[in-house]
């Protein structure tokens, strides 16, 4: 006992020097305490915070916002010189490559729903940047969690155009074997866990796997989890922005801030300074905000984010903002809720995709027609590609009973024999021949 | 003639000791049956827990024990002394946040090793070893405990959205199969609305996962340690009344008990008793007053697993004794009663000599004063019997 009380007297000293020291350091700090600062620092568990004599409301006023990081402005032209990345050509027109592809795909694929060739689809119009960005500043080894609408990071890493357009159709040669709805990739090669719809859910798991990483000898693997504006509002976001700080887990939380939850602004979503604004003085996590219309900034900012973590073995909280040119999904039209020449703006001068191509005019890597060439060429592949995985046969329907569990239990090898009973005794009402046997 | 002292001895400890605490709610509504006096240790179940999770943390060192207030040993001392023993980043106290934990433990062990298969062959040998255990089967990665089953409902979209269909939606490119909730469940003499429920059917109706509630200490480690090394994720509901009620000899050595499967603990052939958890305690009883009082031999099965559950066993001694009562703590409706019923009927329909009758908790929220008026009794329970031999 005696012990324990001498040790809580020998912190409370300790804090209250260092209190001290802070007070004389910080000129606003000193303004809020009274003259005698020492005395007045309190000893609660749950805080460690002077005792101010006068009532004051902490106003979110009272904070500035988090600033945006960027690199290159509107017009491709770095700002400040020893913030340039200095990428070599190959990287850069890498990186402008993989967003075209990704641009091109989803405007075809897109059409395609429309079409109604394909049951569904969610386009990445005006993020590509963000996932670009960030997938170049990782390594393959680090493990994905995403929403949705991370389709650039699969291509930076090698997903085909094949592999995209096969889970989209769910034929025989999807990964997912026909199991989820298109857009919900996954690549245990790739490292990329596979996409499901509840929003938010992957985030508490994520963290969960980095702290699994974290234990193991020598680990040089991150977590990396994206998730946009509006899944920040859920309990899980809470839950994994939390367990990260607390647990401490190398792990890189991303948010797409779009400024759209489907209809709904990010004015509805949140008061407080964006998704980063909860980082440090919330959850108590190194924070970084960048423009995610810059590919550079976002990649700069992850190459840091990501030596951050494995050294510290501490969580990042990661605000990329841009803006959802594209409708939310197929099922929505979104100039139903903001004007069509907002949506201009972000199409134009403020994309993506412009703004690396001004910067690759200015040194000199950018040709028009290799460009138009380059496009011609994906829009044939994917084309071609959409043309042989319709024409692709579904798993065998069998399939669907498996993987609910590691083993087939008996009452599920019941109900798939009951169901071969009564397929074989009504044919002709099911949609067999687009099926493997 | 032992079973019987050793039940004497329990109740009376329990009696001595409850009384110490709860004078008020002292009486116990199930009478413990030990499963057998073995010639292991004798633990109680929390004992038998924390045995169990000693020998799952120390046989694979991957293996992650977590949850609220885990660290210093539990609100049920199941996990007392475990952090010492193995560290405090194997066994740790997370944030108070059902979802979280759940989200948190989804991360698995496919994963992890996924992430290791990139990198160079030394680092693979070393987590090959890492996770090496013996069997081939996929081992343990992460343990975690819910509170009370009450407070689970936040971890619902975790478990039910994204554990269960981990494996299936991907394809099998991914699984959380190495997780294992435990979950202290059930009625415990004064737990009211939210320190009683009994939400298993909840679970039974997911697809993916597995479900288990065992009757005692030797059921508990045996269901424990089989869950732990189960490929698909698993909850072990845990009736928390008797963690320290139900004290038996359990083997000190690893051992797993079969998932899946239903213990016949008592033959009969007029009446199938069905219950699990702590009930089963109360039918046993049951069975033994009817047979003393109107001559009728009753069969009591510990249904054990929810989720798959034993289909063989049940439709068995449905269709030899023709008459079933099925009896849980859970609401009646949409109760795992319910389905239990409509199977045997479906299976059973020629064999059966008196319709299916369930006996359990009332429609209403778990009751704080009214609890000796909401359990399915033993007093219910034979009133049952009397009413199904009689139809």
């Amino acid at each position: 006992m005696s012990f324990l009380r001498k040790s809580v007297n020998l912190m409370g000293s300790v804090a209250r020097r260092q209190q001290h020291l802070k007070v004389i350091g910080g000129a606003t700090a000193a303004r809020d305490f009274s003259s005698k600062p020492s005395d007045d620092y309190a000893n609660f568990p749950g805080a460690k915070a002077p005792f101010v004599s006068k009532l004051n409301l902490i106003q979110p006023e009272d904070y500035a916002p988090i600033p945006i990081y960027r690199v290159m402005d509107q017009d491709g032209y770095i700002a400040d010189e020893s913030q340039d990345p200095q990428l070599g050509r190959e990287v850069v027109e890498k990186m402008f490559r993989d967003m075209v592809l990704l641009n091109t795909m989803d405007k075809i694929l897109y059409e395609s729903q429309r079409q109604g060739r394909i049951s569904f689809y969610m386009t990445n119009f005006g993020e590509e940047a963000s996932h670009i960005g960030s997938a170049a500043a990782l390594e393959m080894r680090d493990l994905i969690y995403g929403q949705y609408r991370e389709a650039g990071v699969l291509v930076w890493r090698g997903f085909r155009i094949d592999q995209f357009i096969d889970q989209c159709y769910g034929n025989t040669d999807d990964l997912g074997r026909g199991k989820q709805m298109p857009v919900h990739y996954g690549s245990r090669e790739l490292n990329f866990v596979t996409i499901s719809s509840p929003l938010s859910t992957q985030m508490p798991q994520a963290v969960g796997a980095a702290y699994a990483m974290k234990l193991r000898p020598d680990n040089d693997a991150c977590v990396v989890c994206y998730f946009g504006e509006g899944a920040a509002s859920e309990g899980d976001a809470h839950a994994a922005f939390n367990f990260a700080a607390t647990l401490g887990c190398p792990t890189i939380l991303f948010c797409r801030n779009n400024g759209f939850a489907i209809s709904t602004p990010s004015h509805e979503q949140y008061k407080g300074d964006g998704i980063a604004g909860r980082g440090p003085m919330g959850y108590g996590i190194t924070t970084i905000r960048v423009d995610g219309t810059d590919v550079f900034a976002v990649y700069n900012a992850m190459k840091a984010a990501r030596e951050y973590v494995l050294k510290e073995n501490k969580p990042v909280v990661f605000e990329a903002l841009a803006y959802r040119v594209g409708h939310h999904s197929t099922s929505d039209d979104s100039t139903a809720y903001r004007p069509a020449e907002e949506i201009e703006i972000w199409n134009s001068v403020e994309h993506p995709i412009s703004k690396l191509k001004r910067y690759m005019v200015h040194k000199g890597w950018f040709d028009e027609t290799v460009e138009n060439e380059y496009v011609k060429d994906i829009r044939k592949k994917v084309l071609k590609q959409i043309a042989v995985s319709e024409k692709k046969l579904k798993p065998n329907w069998r399939e669907m009973f498996e993987g609910v569990y590691a083993e087939m239990p008996d009452h599920l090898i019941e109900q798939r024999s009951e169901l071969e009973k009564h397929i074989e005794a009504h044919k002709e009402h099911y949609p067999l021949k687009n099926f493997e046997k | 003639m032992n079973i019987v002292s050793a039940q004497l001895g329990n109740s009376l400890y329990n009696c001595v000791r409850s009384n110490l605490i709860w004078p008020l709610w002292t009486r116990s509504h199930f009478t413990y049956y030990p499963t057998s006096l073995g010639t292991g240790k004798r633990m109680n179940m929390f004992n038998a827990i924390n045995n169990a999770m000693d020998l799952a943390l120390d046989e694979d060192k991957s293996a992650l024990l977590f949850g609220e207030d885990v660290g210093f040993g539990g609100v049920f001392r199941c996990s007392v002394n475990l952090r010492d023993k193995y560290g405090s980043q194997r066994v740790f106290n997370t944030p108070l946040c059902e979802q979280g934990i759940a989200g948190y433990v989804i991360s698995n062990r496919k994963l992890y090793e996924m992430c290791t298969n990139i990198n160079n062959q030394a680092e693979i040998a070393v987590c090959i070893q890492h996770f090496a255990i013996g069997v081939a089967n996929t081992g343990a990665t992460a343990i975690a405990e819910i509170q009370f089953a009450d407070y689970i409902f936040p971890s619902f979209d975790q478990i039910v959205n994204e554990a269960a269909k981990y494996r299936y939606r991907s394809g099998g490119l991914f699984d959380c199969g190495s997780l294992t909730f435990r979950v202290p469940c059930g009625a415990v003499g004064h737990g009211a609305l939210y320190h009683s429920q009994s939400p298993e059917a909840y679970f039974a109706h997911t697809p993916g996962l597995r479900v288990v509630i065992p009757r005692g200490p030797i059921k508990a480690k045996g269901l424990i340690l089989a869950c732990i090394r189960d490929p698909n994720p698993c909850i072990v509901f845990e009736p928390k009344t008797l963690y320290r009620a139900a004290v038996e000899e359990v083997p000190t050595e690893y051992y797993t008990s079969q998932l899946g499967k239903a213990d016949i603990l008592r033959h009969g052939k007029d009446v199938t008793l069905i219950g699990w958890g702590t009930q089963v305690h109360v039918l046993l009883e049951v069975a033994e007053t009817a047979k003393s009082k109107f001559n009728i031999d009753c069969e009591v099965i510990d249904l054990v697993s929810i989720l798959p559950w034993d289909t063989i066993a049940i439709c068995a001694s449905a269709k030899k004794t023709g008459r079933v009562i099925i009896a849980h703590e859970a609401p009646l409706t949409q109760g795992f009663g319910s389905e239990l019923a409509s199977y045997i009927q479906e299976k059973c329909f020629l064999h059966l000599e008196a319709p299916v009758k369930r006996v359990a908790g009332w429609d209403t929220p778990f009751p704080h004063v009214f609890e000796p008026f909401y359990m399915p009794d033993k007093h219910r329970c034979l009133s049952a019997i009397n009413d199904i031999v009689n139809f």
